[in-house]
């Protein structure tokens, strides 16, 4: 006894068809979107290279990470309203004092701060390494920062100091305000590298 | 192409546009563009803050944060309203110098665009394909004898005929 295949009614194909379409194309943008959000929602880097930036300083000078190569940076941010970050900054000018003949560059990033006050800032805690907005957040964002104050050790090589300290804190950012004996031990380590 | 995809296809462009539209309207980061200012300083500066929102304090309109760094983004639109600067200057001073997320919500465009375009495409696309099988519910498909073709009576006659003359 042979069977006979009924053929899809033309009707119900196009519906099916529409439906397909339909169901492909949200597909297609939730996949956009979980990407995007992946992409936002990681937290601070911990490891690898660095993220390129540019900071320019508030006396207009210039610095982009790729063209720092071979200097180890000491990255951090700031507010003017953020009271822990006056716990830290008489220490990173102390640090910039000692260490800036040897080629360390302290690069501080204001964020989401007015000028006005960040210039006060500056000038109350007498900071001479260069500082600089954080425009648009750019930098922040890249950095995937939690707050302020934050700091990223970048080596000569470009990337995040590596390891892990004897705390089991990983080398390479530093979340909260910065103790001044682990600033100097590692811009001793990146020198050393 | 069949009535019923027709209007399935009007549900899902004019109920799509019009969501789009009601997003971008209800969404649209243009709060401070549109106000028109009054009273004195102190209110015209929190009329200024209400459309936007510092990052330190997400979800918390400027108006309603307490802050310092809200406190200095107030005394900074205070200043900038008290040097003739419009609101829509102010809104782009702020969005240059912190971005985008200083926005109650993302402007319609670029990847920001599927903020506005996946509702509004998600939901028409989905009332027309609900109408697409309730037409076909409520209007069955003809039967196969209700198909046929009624028989005039002339034909019936020729037919009876043919028949009688056969036998």
């Amino acid at each position: 006894m042979s069977e006979t295949v009924t053929p899809t009614p033309p009707k119900r194909r196009g519906t099916l068809i529409i439906f397909g379409v339909v169901v492909a194309i949200l597909l297609a943008l939730l996949a956009v979107l979980a990407i995007a959000v992946q992409q936002r929602g990681a937290g601070p880097l911990a490891s690898g290279s660095a993220p390129e930036f540019t900071l320019t300083s508030f006396d207009g000078q210039k610095f982009t990470l790729s063209e720092l190569r071979g200097k180890p940076v000491v990255l951090n941010f700031w507010a003017s309203w953020c009271i822990p970050c006056r716990d830290e900054a008489p220490a990173l000018q102390r640090a910039w004092e000692k260490y800036k003949d040897q080629g360390v560059l302290i690069l501080g990033v204001d964020y989401v701060d007015t000028d006005a006050d960040a210039k006060k800032f500056i000038a109350e805690f007498q900071q001479t390494y260069p500082n600089g907005a954080d425009l648009g957040t750019k930098i922040s964002q890249a950095y995937k920062i939690s707050g302020v104050p934050e700091t990223y050790f970048i080596g000569k090589d470009g990337k995040l100091l590596p390891g892990i300290d004897e705390n089991g804190r990983v080398k390479g950012n530093w979340i909260g305000p910065l103790p001044e004996a682990v600033l100097l031990a590692r811009i001793e380590e990146m020198l050393r590298q | 192409m069949n009535k019923q995809y027709l209007i399935a296809l009007g549900i899902f462009l004019g109920l799509g546009a019009l969501i789009f539209a009601a997003l971008a309207f209800l969404l649209a980061p243009t709060a401070t563009h549109g106000v028109n200012l009054y009273g004195d300083l102190d209110t015209q500066t929190l009329q200024v803050a209400k459309g936007l929102y510092c990052p330190v304090c997400p979800g918390t309109p400027l108006d309603m944060c307490e802050t310092q760094a809200c406190q200095q983004w107030r005394a900074l639109i205070k200043d900038k309203l008290s040097q003739g600067e419009t609101p829509a200057q102010i809104e782009a001073y702020f969005i240059s110098q912190y971005g985008e997320r200083v926005l109650g919500a993302p402007r319609a465009q670029g990847l920001n665009l599927a903020v506005y375009l996946l509702p509004a495409f998600a939901v028409s696309a989905g009332v027309a394909i609900l109408y697409l099988f309730a037409a076909r519910r409520v209007k069955p498909a003809p039967s196969a004898a209700s198909a046929v073709k009624p028989v005039s009576n002339e034909y019936r006659s020729r037919i009876e005929n043919e028949l009688n003359q056969d036998e």
